[in-house]
């Protein structure tokens, strides 16, 4: 409880701010407005700051140099404009770098997972059910690899034999007509050995039959 | 007749809604539409970096650096603070940080310690009444104000300016300044009624003498 003795003039000007603040307890508060309404020289001080509150606290008090915003508006846009080239700049070096890393675990990938020669053609498809310890027939000249005995083997001067690995990671590609039992391909799948082995396989089946 | 859109006539609802979208898109990566975020507030973030600068180069210099900060942290700002209060917070920020880099406070410092536990006393008890907005108008009246606000010692000047030009509330001001609560109402108190003594003798002066008042009369 406020004691009204203690709300004189002193009391009102020490706390004149909290009071235009709304930050004075409601018993302080009526105290002060007996007060003032009485007293010219709290009123005054009441106005003056009341006064001193609302003309600074106007917009139009906040001059600023002739072309502030022009200068703030430009310094804005060419920072938005070098923050957007710095994402562009990264992205434009985040597309290629992405693919190379891309690209680079694909191949890693499956050099880990398949033998990957170079095949001796490239429209020839690898045999993925022959078995690996197979031994098989390879000539020099020659793209594809044959079971022993295939009669279209040409160059049969030059034959040397290995194992179905080794003639694969040499890049040979399976004879379709000795090994067809082991390949995925239908007798429609010849294109699939493409031309070269289809060359290979009728130049064989010529020479053979011209021994 | 068809019931008033009341949302839509609130200006103030309006331009917070539109703040908040400008926000967001900016914050999604719209990087063109920040001045505009920020147009409203230029005025405001100038005057804060003056008000602790009190040089306009400096001032304009901080006020653009606040900005950029501003541009570069907008993602962080969350929609529970006032966007003008963290952008004038961030502004201070920058002041202070500079000020405290180029060192041209030492000698106010000294000053700063007198006078703020003790009471200070009006002076000046002309009979006040209200004076009109439409003075601010003459450049002559902005000048004459803005000279008393100069005049103030530098930790009385700031506090005023955040809580009655920049509108921070208490706390926000404490915070912005790194002062306690009791410290900003101290100087608040200190510094209005200086400008009101200022203003005053202002009138005594003749600032005002072509105000709109009685003709003939003094307004007190």
């Amino acid at each position: 409880m406020v004691n009204r003795e203690a709300v004189n003039c002193e009391r009102v000007w020490h706390e004149i701010s909290n009071y235009l603040e709304g930050d004075v307890e409601p018993a302080l508060r009526s105290a002060m407005d007996e007060h003032i309404h009485t007293c010219k020289r709290c009123t005054s001080v009441l106005e003056g700051t009341r006064n001193v509150i609302r003309l600074y606290g106007d917009e139009r008090m906040m001059e600023v140099p002739a072309g502030y915003g022009r200068r703030l508006e430009k310094r804005l846009a060419q920072n938005a404009r070098a923050s957007s080239s710095r994402w562009s700049s990264w992205s434009a070096w985040l597309v290629p770098v992405a693919a190379v890393a891309l690209i680079a675990g694909g191949l890693r990938l499956a050099n880990s997972l398949t033998v990957a020669p170079p095949l001796k053609s490239e429209h020839a498809q690898q045999a993925h059910d022959i078995p690996l310890d197979m031994l098989v027939v390879v000539s020099a000249d020659a793209k594809l690899f044959h079971a022993p005995g295939c009669d279209v083997i040409h160059n049969k001067d030059r034959e040397r034999t290995l194992t179905a690995k080794e003639a694969m990671r040499e890049g040979y590609v399976p004879c379709l007509r000795c090994l067809r039992k082991y390949l995925n391909v239908a007798v429609a799948g010849h294109a699939a050995l493409g031309a070269e082995a289809q060359a290979d396989m009728a130049d064989g089946e010529l020479r053979g039959k011209g021994h | 007749m068809a019931e008033p859109n009341v949302i839509l006539n609130n200006p103030a609802q309006e331009g917070t809604t539109r703040e908040q979208d400008l926000i967001a898109r900016v914050q999604r990566g719209q990087n063109e539409l920040f001045y505009e975020l920020v147009r409203p507030y230029e005025r405001r973030v100038y005057a804060a970096a003056l008000a602790i600068l009190r040089n306009e180069t400096d001032a304009e210099d901080v006020a653009q650096e606040a900005m950029l900060k501003a541009f570069a942290n907008i993602r962080q700002f969350r929609a529970e603070a006032r966007f003008s209060t963290w952008l004038i917070q961030i502004t201070v920020n920058e002041a202070l940080m500079r000020r405290r880099r180029e060192r041209t406070v030492v000698m106010e410092a000294i000053d700063d310690r007198r006078d703020e536990e003790s009471d200070y006393a009006p002076r000046d008890f002309a009979d006040w009444r209200e004076i009109p907005s439409e003075s601010l108008e003459r450049k002559e009246v902005r000048q004459r104000l803005a000279e008393a606000l100069a005049t103030l010692d530098r930790k009385y000047r700031e506090v005023f300016v955040l809580r009655d030009m920049e509108q921070l509330n208490i706390q926000e001001t404490a915070e912005a300044l790194g002062i306690s609560v009791a410290s900003v109402k101290t100087r608040l108190l200190r510094a209005r009624l200086m400008l009101r003594d200022l203003l005053a003798a202002g009138w005594e002066q003749g600032w005002f003498s072509r105000l709109p008042f009685e003709k003939g009369s003094k307004p007190w």
